[in-house]
């Protein structure tokens, strides 16, 4: 009796003590959810959704503060993988927060620009290159399309334009859908 | 001793529509006073022009030089003046515009001088194709992929077999069959050019049992002791035979592994034409400026083969051909199972237009209607696929699900489209999901790039913000200990006073040394 005693007690012992070390040593850094919910979202950085960047945002929808579909530049197919991901219906984008439109970038008119650096501040991914009173211009590879440099410009000289479409970028599009049921004959039931 | 031949699964007996072309003997096509060369002719980067806006040229000219590893340079097909390197129209199902070198034709077709290898079998394989890769050689047989970089076996892979694929399965399509025909000796020197740059040890050149002509031909053109490493071989006519992966199966049994390379079977399989052209390169140093090009269909009053300068309009090319411009024709680039429709016949012949179709317009697009699930796609199919699942998944956009199902192993031959029932444009929906799936994952890799930018940023801004603070926490505390020991601050100060006197009196005695300069230092 008293052996089962001390043999379990020791039990408990070491495997109180393995767990409590496992905690320690294997803890997980960050929340994994965010991290995926983040790898979804598009990285604009543009705020639409009205947190600060792709990254509090999907820590807002990991902590259950935010809705999946607050994200216009994702649109409908990062709403799909969000509710995917998550487990939850996907719903239509909200449209308070902006709509999804086709892909822009933005171009400075370098005949306009005074050289204020602005928009460089406000450049989320340091696409825009310049220095004080020197002309400045985007980088158009690295531009989001997040149009915030636009708001601080105080000569109104960048300008959204549409992604060009090229033979390499171009998607065949989504052929006619099949009529769903084949016309039926008047009279015909079910 | 006759070979084993062995089955891909599936496929389709079509008509094969190739008697009408096959009439008349290959001719030049005409010099055009125009030509338009397009930058890209090939899978890859496009090439980087080199020539100016008023510049001459010459004919086989370098216009434009291979910018990165998949790419190859572009060529001058005649002599004249550069008029502009801007945007046009290309042959292309997006019928969008792409940077082309636009060349008015002097008329005078003056060539540059050539420098042909004189012995090829001296050069490294990698000199070799260095040579080829400089002459602008691409696949020919359809997809235009640089034919150097299928040269290259790369390091620690042998090539067993070297096929030539001569098995021109589409229907319509003869400007292979009327190469072999014609010129088989330029094909077999091609092969032996390859076979080198390879180091294969066995070659095998297959064409279809319905182009007896052309196999007797290439059987007169091959010397005794070539044949004791290159073996001809008749395939069955079965569409798609001429695939690549297909061929391979036919001739060896082997399956090329999903997605993978015939080079992970030790195989290597080049289009006739490719040959013919590497042989060009090498024996007479001319880069590829022109093809065999089958014009054809319906709406062609003398259907047949010519020999067309790349940058050729394909209405240039058909009105040779008697087709008249005022029917409003449903115009091809490629045969009619795996071709395209071009809307604006102005469009240039390039690398790899084969076959120029043309046939009336049908008003009637037949209706899809719902699948029934009869199965006969998955019958057909060569690539053993199933177009039902691909097709149910690509139409609700579940592009996961689709990849699933292997659509990358999808050849777009179109046997699943042309024996539905319904009429469904399964080929279309496959093409839909595959250039989605591109742009999503081009749309990843961007905005990885822009996450990385973003953080960066606010690392950099965290940065300066704790340096800020850093400095304005020293310059607290330098405030502090000053004002704490009030006598150490007024002796440092008149320290420093008296340091600066002494400067100044130095400096000033260094301005007149005779009045004791010594004295003062």
């Amino acid at each position: 009796m008293l052996e089962a005693i001390i043999v379990l007690a020791i039990l408990a012992v070491v495997f109180g003590l393995l767990l409590g070390f496992a905690a320690v040593r294997l803890k997980v850094e960050g929340d994994p959810v965010v991290d995926q919910i983040d790898n979804i979202l598009p990285q604009t950085q543009c705020g639409q959704c009205t947190y600060p960047g792709c990254r509090p945002y999907a820590e807002a929808i990991a902590k259950g503060e935010a809705d999946i579909n607050q994200c216009p530049p994702g649109g409908e197919v990062v709403i799909q993988q969000l509710a995917d991901l998550l487990g939850v219906d996907p719903k239509p984008l909200n449209e308070e927060h902006g709509e999804h439109g086709e892909k822009t970038v933005v171009v400075i008119d370098e005949n306009e620009c005074i050289g204020c650096t602005l928009c460089i501040q406000a450049c989320p991914v340091d696409a825009i290159l310049g220095a004080p009173k020197q002309m400045h211009t985007v980088i158009e590879s690295e531009c989001t399309g997040c149009d915030l440099c636009i708001e601080p410009c105080p000569v109104d000289c960048i300008h959204i334009v549409p992604v060009p479409e090229t033979p390499q970028t171009w998607k065949w599009p989504a052929p006619p859908q099949p009529l769903e049921k084949p016309p039926r004959e008047a009279g015909g039931s079910t | 001793m006759k070979r084993r031949l062995w089955h891909f699964h599936g496929g389709l007996r079509l008509p094969g529509h190739k008697t009408e072309s096959m009439q008349e003997p290959i001719q030049a096509a005409n010099l055009p006073r125009r030509l338009t060369i397009p930058l890209q002719q090939h899978i890859g980067e496009p090439a980087e022009p080199v020539v100016e806006i008023g510049q001459r040229v010459l004919k086989g000219q370098l216009l434009a030089r291979a910018s990165e590893y998949i790419s190859v340079p572009v060529h001058a097909s005649t002599s004249g003046t550069v008029v502009a390197i801007e945007d046009r129209p290309i042959p292309h199902p997006s019928g969008l515009q792409a940077p082309c070198v636009v060349i008015d034709s002097d008329g005078r077709d003056e060539e540059i001088e050539h420098t042909p290898v004189n012995n090829y079998t001296e050069l490294e394989p990698s000199a070799l194709r260095n040579v080829i890769r400089e002459a602008g050689i691409v696949g020919l047989g359809g997809a235009g992929f640089p034919a150097f970089i299928k040269l290259n076996p790369g390091p620690g892979n042998a090539v067993d077999t070297l096929i030539l694929n001569g098995a021109e399965c589409e229907p319509y399509i003869t400007c292979d069959a009327m190469l072999m025909q014609t010129q088989p000796r330029r094909i077999i020197e091609g092969l032996l050019i390859m076979r080198h740059a390879l180091q294969a040890r066995h070659c095998i050149i297959a064409l279809e049992n319905n182009q007896p002509d052309a196999w007797q031909s290439l059987n007169n053109a091959l010397e005794d002791d070539e044949k004791t490493f290159i073996e001809l071989v008749k395939v069955p006519t079965i569409y798609p035979t001429g695939g690549e992966k297909q061929l391979i199966k036919v001739l060896t049994g082997k399956e090329v592994p999903s997605h993978g390379l015939p080079l992970d079977i030790q195989m290597v399989c080049h289009n006739v034409g490719t040959a013919a052209a590497i042989a060009d390169t090498i024996h007479e140093g001319k880069p590829l400026i022109s093809r065999y090009v089958t014009v054809t269909g319906d709406t062609v009053g003398q259907p047949c083969n010519l020999e067309v300068r790349i940058g050729t309009p394909f209405e240039a090319v058909l009105e040779q051909c008697g087709w008249r411009d005022d029917r409003n024709d449903e115009i091809l680039m490629g045969g009619p199972l795996m071709g395209f429709t071009v809307d604006n016949p102005a469009v240039p012949v390039i690398k790899t237009t084969n076959c120029i179709l043309s046939w009336p317009t049908t008003s009637e697009q037949q209706t899809p209607m719902p699948c029934i699930r009869c199965g006969e796609c998955a019958r057909v199919c060569p690539a053993q696929l199933l177009p039902q699942q691909l097709y149910w998944y690509a139409r609700a956009k579940n592009f996961d699900r689709v990849q699933d199902f292997n659509l990358f192993d999808c050849i777009e031959c179109g046997c699943c489209a042309y024996v539905c029932p319904s009429h469904i444009p399964l080929v279309q929906y496959y093409r839909f999901a595959k250039t989605e799936i591109w742009a999503q994952e081009r749309d990843k890799k961007k905005a990885d790039q822009a996450r990385e930018r973003h953080e960066f940023r606010q690392q950099r801004i965290e940065r300066k913000k704790q340096e800020d603070e850093e400095r304005k926490r020293r310059k607290k505390e330098m405030l502090k200990k000053s004002q704490g020991d009030e006598t150490d601050g007024e002796e440092s100060k008149k320290a420093a006073i008296d340091a600066a006197m002494a400067r100044a009196r130095a400096r000033r005695g260094e301005k007149t040394p005779q009045s004791g300069g010594k004295k003062e230092t």
